[in-house]
């Protein structure tokens, strides 16, 4: 219906208001009021925002706190005083360079792994053991001459890029192994797999990370513990993977049943079926889900600040904690916001591109 | 599986095919049994259920080991030892002296509190959103995408700080911001004024008003009751809803504290407030957070909703001359409402879950007494079992009345129900 009230020009053009006419603003008393008074709220909150952010704002720190006392504005300057303390965290004062280059290794890897040249198993393995030797080079030093740092120092924004990276590269082929393991035509098997599955994805993240941070060493044998920064990696991979699997296997049911009948009836086996019948058109399914999963990822790499991690989050917390910066923590968190909406907001935005670009080939 | 016939020996196919001594049939006799269909099938799983249980076992030997190195008893004993440590928010009456299982259900009391509160708060801000996102005026449009846009791509622990480090820094006690001397809101917290009634009596207040509201669905919607006349049925349901407010009332009054009326109003005394109910910086901390970030999610899955119901029972509703609230709260709202109440219940329990996040700011939830049981009594694997159990149960039994409630509204024939 329409479909055809669309096709009738005439029809069209006089019952739908064109989007940005003033029908669609002013087309009734009460749409009128809805949009003065949205108007007027969008208006009053973005001049305050401007006011404060940037008209009566403090931007550097040559007056020192006393200058944001003096100000109504917010007080950047504190920004400008910390700023190293934020982004790198307790890293070595002198070192702060290897941690910023580590930092940039890893996003320049993610960012290479975007582009279509790389998607091959083979490419896109070789970028990021490349990528992760640099940051692991970089940040742990002890050769090459860089002097060695350990994990325990380590902190801020690299932190944060680092266990999202590897929680979920490690984390995507356990997903894809659970995923496989709970399709699996025995009952054993796959009832196991899905109970686990199912355990895991009711447990909140905090006490996976607790429980890989202070429980695990616990039951491990001494000298088998390793480093807490790897438990915790391996618990946020686990956490990651439960879910992953849950999204793969979605898009594993969502083939149809003769994709594989016919390649069962060409005589391909199991692993090669797998290979190149099953996974490429899974994970084209799953992309939307898969997308958001890794973003919503990204936001949960915050919560290893409860294991006692130095990353942005609790550097921010640090950086307005002590001395005589109290009073400027909306700054601060305010900075940290905008970091993280910066890395999600790009995130799903190339989430969605891909999307519209994997959808050309279906319609 | 049992795969009888070739365990027990070579098969009369085997014995013509091979000739030669028996000691060289063992050999092929293997390599068939493994080319056996059946066999690898029996095979792999026990090997896996092999696998499993035999992690599970090494965790559990090398933990009790450790545990004895310790000098720690292994069982649920510790359960009824004293904790000798205090928390700082309750809904029941708390002392350092009481067991350990006291203080486990306080904090599974206090999680499930958290999480009814701000989730309803979340599904509220969810609504409003999701419609100011659907509705034709663009000025509205925008400031809903904002909202979503600005706070779910912001981490759900950055807000908890960032109201924490707000209300926190909000007056003294004796500054407080106050409405009409009876609400105050201060750094201690938020006071309102309550009901000064023992536990005992409230509970069985709020189970009466429950019985009744049950009771009155009943009468209004069961099917046993459907010949009966629309008034008699409006009365009988009204009647039994008084009858059951009645009674609150009722075992309100009589459990009230002596020598004061039946609601007591915060009053500074000292440093603090006195009576009243206190809401503590952590609780309103986490219940603002949960509000506005949940709120996006549950935002953007009504908005997915509203933008399924066709337009055509939106243009009927119309032509019947519903007005825009009636098209709104008739038809968009319960169409939209039935077809993502599935994804809803996913995000629910989804949510349920960042109420662990009171670990962050000091609030005693479930998962924040256990991790603080676990430090204190080194009982590790039992804790870590009831965490296990208490959020398996708590997320099983929310997705089970979620989903009932899915299969009774689903609309026949339209929606599968499984």
């Amino acid at each position: 219906m329409i479909d055809l009230v669309d096709r009738i020009p005439g029809i069209a053009a006089q019952h739908r208001p064109k989007p940005g006419s003033r029908r669609v603003f002013f087309g009734s008393p009460v749409n009128s009021a809805v949009s003065v008074t949205c108007l007027v709220l969008i208006g009053y909150v973005f001049w305050h925002m401007m006011d404060w952010a940037v008209v009566n704002a403090v931007w550097s720190d040559a007056g020192g706190p006393e200058a944001c006392h003096a100000s109504s504005g917010a007080c950047w300057a504190i920004i400008d005083a910390r700023w190293r303390l934020i982004l790198f965290g307790l890293y070595p004062f002198e070192e702060h360079w290897r941690s910023g280059l580590a930092c940039v290794a890893v996003v320049l890897t993610a960012i290479l792994s975007c582009l279509p040249v790389f998607w091959q198993s083979a490419r896109l393995a070789t970028l990021w053991v490349c990528g992760f030797a640099i940051f692991y080079i970089l940040m742990r030093g002890g050769m090459l001459g860089l002097t060695s740092v350990p994990e325990e120092k380590w902190g801020g924004l690299s932190l944060t890029v680092f266990i999202f990276a590897s929680g979920v590269l490690v984390g995507m082929p356990m997903a894809i192994g659970l995923a496989l393991l709970r399709r699996s035509r025995l009952p054993v098997i796959s009832r196991t797999t899905g109970a686990f599955i199912d355990a895991v994805r009711s447990l909140p993240l905090v006490s996976i990370l607790f429980t890989a941070a202070v429980i695990f060493p616990f039951v491990l044998p001494p000298g088998f513990q390793g480093e807490k920064l790897y438990r915790v990696i391996a618990g946020f991979a686990l956490f990651f993977s439960v879910y992953q699997a849950e999204i793969i296997r979605g898009g594993i049911q969502s083939i149809p049943v003769g994709q594989d009948e016919a390649a069962k009836a060409l005589g391909l086996s199991y692993w090669q079926r797998v290979r190149m019948i099953m996974l490429p058109q899974a994970f084209r399914y799953a992309l939307p889900p898969t997308i958001n999963q890794i973003v919503t990822t990204f936001k949960e790499t915050s919560l290893v600040v409860i294991v006692g991690f130095f990353e942005i989050m609790a550097s921010g917390n640090a950086a307005y904690g002590t001395g005589e910066w109290t009073f400027a923590y909306v700054e601060v968190y305010a900075f940290i916001a905008l970091i993280y909406f910066a890395f999600v907001f790009t995130l799903s935005r190339y989430g969605a591109y891909l999307e519209r670009v994997m959808r050309v080939g279906q319609q | 599986m049992r795969p009888g016939p070739v365990m027990a020996g070579p098969t009369p196919n085997a014995a013509r095919t091979l000739t030669g001594p028996a000691s060289f049939r063992v050999a092929p006799t293997m390599f068939k049994l493994l080319r056996n269909a059946k066999f690898r099938d029996w095979a792999a799983q026990v090997l896996f259920l092999g696998a499993v249980v035999g992690v599970v076992v090494f965790f559990v030997l090398t933990a009790s080991a450790n545990m004895r190195a310790q000098g720690i008893t292994a069982g649920y004993g510790f359960l009824f030892q004293s904790t000798g440590w205090d928390i700082n928010f309750s809904l029941l009456p708390y002392t350092p002296n009481d067991p350990y299982w006291k203080v486990l259900a306080i904090g599974m009391v206090n999680t499930l509190f958290l999480g009814s509160i701000s989730l309803a708060l979340a599904t509220i801000v969810g609504m409003v959103v999701a419609a100011a996102r659907t509705s034709r005026n663009p000025m509205l449009n925008t400031i809903g995408t904002i909202y979503v846009d600005t706070f779910r791509n912001v981490p759900i622990l950055l807000q908890v700080f960032f109201w924490y480090a707000i209300y926190t820094r909000l007056p003294p006690p004796r500054q407080a911001y106050s409405i009409f001397d009876t609400v105050f809101l201060s750094a201690r917290g938020l006071f309102i004024p309550a009901l000064d009634v023992s536990g005992i009596a409230s509970v069985g207040a709020c189970l009466a008003i429950a019985a009744g509201l049950v009771a009155a669905l009943w009468i209004a919607h069961a099917r046993r009751f459907a010949r009966k006349e629309p008034v008699t049925r409006r009365i009988a349901w009204l009647a039994v809803l008084g009858l059951s407010f009645a009674i609150a009332l009722l075992v309100l009054f009589m459990g009230r504290g002596e020598g004061s009326g039946l609601i007591s109003v915060p009053e500074l005394k000292g440093l603090n407030f006195r009576g009243g109910i206190a809401i503590p910086p952590e609780f309103a901390a986490l219940a603002t957070s949960i509000m506005i970030y949940g709120g996006t999610y549950i935002a953007e899955v009504l908005r997915a909703g509203f933008l399924a119901v066709s337009r055509g029972q939106v243009e009927a509703a119309t032509a019947l001359g519903l007005r825009p609230w009636e098209v709104f709260s008739r038809i968009r709202l319960p169409l939209a409402i039935r077809m993502v109440l599935p994804t809803l219940i996913n995000q629910y329990v989804w949510l349920l879950k960042a109420t662990t996040l009171g670990i962050a700011v000091g609030f005693t939830d479930y998962f924040m007494v256990i991790a603080v049981s676990i430090t204190q009594s080194g009982h590790t694997i039992e804790l870590i079992a009831l965490l296990i159990v208490g959020f398996l149960v708590v997320n099983y039994s929310l997705s089970t009345i979620l989903n009932r409630i899915n299969r009774a509204i689903a609309i026949k024939g339209l929606q599968s129900t499984t």
